[in-house]
């Protein structure tokens, strides 16, 4: 803890035996903050979680989660995302072993597999609202869009923020600052894999069959 | 705007007056530069700790202008000094703008006063975000302020309830600039939880172990805590509420399967803890206050620690005694009913606490530790009337009465407020290097003290006598007239005791006593080891912490803050400048805007600048410094520490 200190006001001391991202002591710190952030955003996602709970049935005579879920679009989201989570991860190995050409390869595999994610869930939110299962139609839809388009959003900035560290990485090269910016956006993603198979637990399986 | 009547004009003349004066004024002594490059630009925590408080008393006056209109409007029967709708607009701002736009920034302000310092760092973990945090606050403050003169202000109480909030009931922009503005400085004062908890587990002198902080410190961290997981709430129910206002959604509208009682639960699941993330860090500066006034170590240390940390958790589940009344059934009223009277536990063990770091001490009345005093007997009838509150069946009969008005004020009043005005006294020599004048800090604490009690006090048998709180006016022949009229010559004293207090900040900033000595209190913590106010980089080495009070231990052991002589400094790391936390949170202004009015251009406009200004940060790289040893040596020599 407090021995840290020396090397926060040291700037950027770079203290090679440890893993790239964990170098510097400000590197260390604003992954520290990130673990917070991520902690916060699961409370935020959690209220979502519930209220989406709460409204599950209250569809006032609109389509009900049964009507509307497509089992190969949710499908082929699910694999598309856990997929790219494993070449992020593939990614952050890459990083470790100081291999920074695979590093971006595997991070542009990654963005792809998120566009994919959100080109099919943007077509069936489309869907939806051609068939007029609008976030106006019912209780139900309103959580069901706010919850799963708030995962989209998160996504989406996802692949923004992993664009401009790929340019980074080109750059720079895996510095430990570079590799810090990948370790945390990492995190990120395997963060949001993680409330997506909430998502496909309680909202798409449960509501095929409920 | 036209149609709004005079009220509205002269308000639309004095800030238009106001903003030419201010800009007049800045361009006429050529100040523009100064203020940009020392203070819009700044990520020094001390200056962002000053600009909090500056915004948190600017915000206190309108907050308390709200309340005097209040006061004025029920001083008697049959008055109609102000319309319903008007009344319902002012009690609204009034309590949105106490809590969160002056109670938050005000506590958050002494957060980066004094905690960097008091561990013994050189600034908090993340500078440039704890800037961002600021402007958010500001801008989000300013945006709620506007909303009395554009387009109108909020008027579903603070709390917004729905179904009553929804476009059906409350249509216009009034609602929307309560959502957008909360949303915004909460996602400031998330940012500043992450960074303060990180700050303090992560960043202490060497020695100091988590149980030789300050108390002020663990108040700081277990706040910090709090705001982590409270927070998100807030922003997720604030949230749902804007969907449905702007997009027609229906979570909280019966019509379409909505359920407003999932609002209510998640308004109160952020909003109860909120009260806890305004009063613990009171508590910390009480601890602070006492035990330097008293001369003496604050007695029972750990029990104050595991007290607050029991107060946090409790706070998370206590909730639904907001709404007893809505008819959840005798188990969970139950439930919640004995979680909310547990809270009194901790919550007198910190009372003794205080007690007994006084039993025996050498107790100085300087006007920080007045309000340490003050603060004890009326905190504790606002938590003795707050266990009242906490029995159900009793809560069928005082709720939304004014005996709750009475028991909120007394606890944040007679808790916050003193913290802060406890805080200001104590920390305004560190602040400025001047102390307040101890003189009109005396005439300050007790006509506020006395006036708060007279108009706050009575309150208690008007709610017995079955006074409804958000009555605009009320029929002569209750009984009720006399005790009003007496409430409002108490709210004329706080006034004046809050006037008192800003002619003794201007007075004591051109007359006062410079504080050259850095320690003017013979304190115990380690703010007051260095120069007042503290140089940019705080400490010139950082010092070895070798137990709790660790100023106190230095002073006895005749040890320097600098340590040995004869070690060199070294060159000290400090992050730049930087001029985007102020657009950033501009372009946040202009996006919210544009939910408030549902002008889409605006919020496509402010929400690419946001996403602009983010990636801008991240391809920064150059964003350091070094202060050289030469000018540490200049600046220490001056300071008489070499």
């Amino acid at each position: 803890m407090s021995d840290a200190h020396s090397a926060v006001h040291g700037g950027h001391h770079v203290d090679p035996s440890l893993p790239k991202e964990y170098q510097t002591e400000e590197n260390s710190l604003r992954i520290a903050g990130f673990w917070v952030f991520l902690g916060q955003d699961l409370v935020l996602f959690s209220c979502l979680f519930a209220t989406y709970v709460v409204m599950h049935g209250r569809t006032a005579g609109g389509p009900t989660s049964m009507d509307l879920f497509d089992v190969p679009g949710f499908t082929i989201e699910t694999i598309a995302l856990l997929f790219s989570s494993f070449t992020c991860g593939l990614a952050t190995y890459e990083m470790r072993r100081g291999n920074k050409n695979p590093v971006i390869a595997w991070l542009i595999v990654t963005l792809i597999l998120g566009l994919v994610f959100i080109g099919f869930e943007v077509q069936e939110f489309v869907k939806d609202v051609s068939d007029g299962a609008r976030m106006s139609t019912s209780g139900f839809l309103s959580s069901f869009f706010t919850l799963v388009g708030t995962h989209g959003c998160h996504v989406s900035v996802g692949i923004l923020w992993m664009a401009g560290l790929i340019f980074q990485v080109a750059r720079r090269g895996l510095t430990p600052t570079t590799s810090r910016k990948l370790f945390t956006v990492s995190i990120y993603w395997h963060f949001l894999d993680a409330v997506w198979i909430f998502i496909f637990t309680v909202v798409y399986l449960t509501g095929k069959v409920l | 705007m036209l149609d709004e009547g005079p009220l509205i004009w002269m308000s639309d003349a004095l800030i238009t007056l106001a903003t030419i004066g201010i800009i007049v004024v800045l361009t006429y002594f050529k100040l523009w530069k100064w203020l940009w490059d020392n203070w819009l630009t700044t990520v020094d925590h001390k200056k962002i700790g000053i600009m909090y408080l500056i915004a948190a008393i600017l915000m206190l006056f309108r907050g308390g202008t709200d309340g005097m209109l209040m006061r004025a409007q029920l001083s008697w029967p049959n008055l109609h000094f102000l319309n319903a709708d008007h009344y319902d607009q002012v009690f609204t701002t009034h309590g949105t703008v106490m809590i969160l736009f002056m109670a938050m920034p005000a506590i958050i302000g002494f957060f980066n006063v004094a905690v960097p310092l008091q561990i013994g760092c050189r600034d908090v973990a993340f500078p440039y975000l704890n800037a961002i945090s600021f402007w958010l606050f500001f801008a989000a403050a300013m945006l709620f302020n506007l909303s009395f003169v554009v387009g109108g202000s909020p008027d579903g109480g603070w709390t917004s309830y729905t179904p009553y909030v929804e476009n059906m009931f409350d249509p216009g922009p009034g609602e929307n600039y309560f959502i957008v503005s909360l949303q915004i400085t909460g996602i400031g004062t998330i940012a500043t939880g992450i960074n303060f908890m990180i700050t303090i587990l992560r960043m202490r002198a060497p020695g100091m172990t988590l149980m030789r902080m300050p108390m002020f410190t663990w108040s700081v961290l277990i706040t910090s805590f709090i705001i982590v997981f409270a927070f998100p709430v807030l922003t997720a129910a604030l949230g749902l509420l804007l969907i449905d206002r702007d997009f027609g959604a229906h979570f909280f509208t019966v019509s379409g399967g909505g359920m407003p009682m999932q609002y209510v639960n998640l308004f109160w699941i952020w909003g109860h803890p909120e009260v806890y993330i305004v009063i613990l860090p009171a508590f910390g500066i009480f601890s602070e206050v006492i035990s330097t006034f008293a001369h003496k170590r604050l007695f029972g240390y750990a029990a104050m620690v595991v007290s607050m940390a029991s107060i946090a958790i409790l706070s998370f589940i206590v909730w639904v005694h907001h709404f007893f009344t809505m008819g959840a059934g005798p188990g969970v009223n139950s439930f919640f009913g004995v979680s909310t009277m547990a809270i009194a536990i901790p919550t007198g063990v910190k009372v003794f606490n205080w007690l007994f770091t006084m039993h025996k001490g050498r107790i100085e009345y300087t006007s920080a530790m007045l309000w340490a005093l003050g603060f004890i007997p009326n905190f504790l009838i606002g938590g003795l009337t707050g266990v009242m509150l906490a029995v159900p069946p009793a809560d069928y009969q005082y709720h939304n009465s004014y005996f709750l008005v009475s028991h909120f004020h007394y606890v944040l009043i007679g808790g916050t407020v003193f913290g802060v005005f406890a805080g200001l006294y104590y920390w305004w020599p560190k602040m400025f290097g001047v102390l307040l004048n101890e003189r009109l800090g005396k005439w300050h604490f007790w006509t506020f003290m006395i006036g708060f009690n007279v108009c706050f006090f009575p309150m208690y048998f008007l709610g017995f006598m079955g006074m409804t709180r958000r009555v605009y006016t009320y029929p002569a022949g209750y009984g009720w007239g006399v005790i009003n009229l007496i409430e409002s010559i108490g709210a004329i004293g706080m006034g004046v005791g809050f006037l008192i207090m800003v002619y003794n900040i201007v007075w004591s900033a051109r007359f006062g006593e410079r504080d050259t000595t850095g320690d003017p209190w013979d304190a115990r913590t380690l703010e007051w080891a260095t120069t007042s106010p503290a140089p940019e980089y705080n400490f010139a080495r950082i010092p070895e912490i070798k137990g709790r009070d660790a100023w106190w231990l230095m002073k006895r052991n005749g040890e320097s803050i600098n340590g040995p002589k004869d070690i060199p400094f070294e060159p000290i790391h400090m992050p730049n400048n930087s001029g985007r936390p102020i657009i950033m949170s501009l372009f946040f202004f202009i996006a919210g805007a544009g939910f408030i009015f549902s002008w889409w251009i605006l919020t496509i406009i402010g929400l690419l600048g946001v996403l602009v200004t983010l990636a801008q940060r991240s391809f920064e790289y150059d964003d350091h410094h070094y202060i050289p040893v030469e000018e540490i040596e200049r600046t220490e020599s001056a300071a008489g520490r070499l």
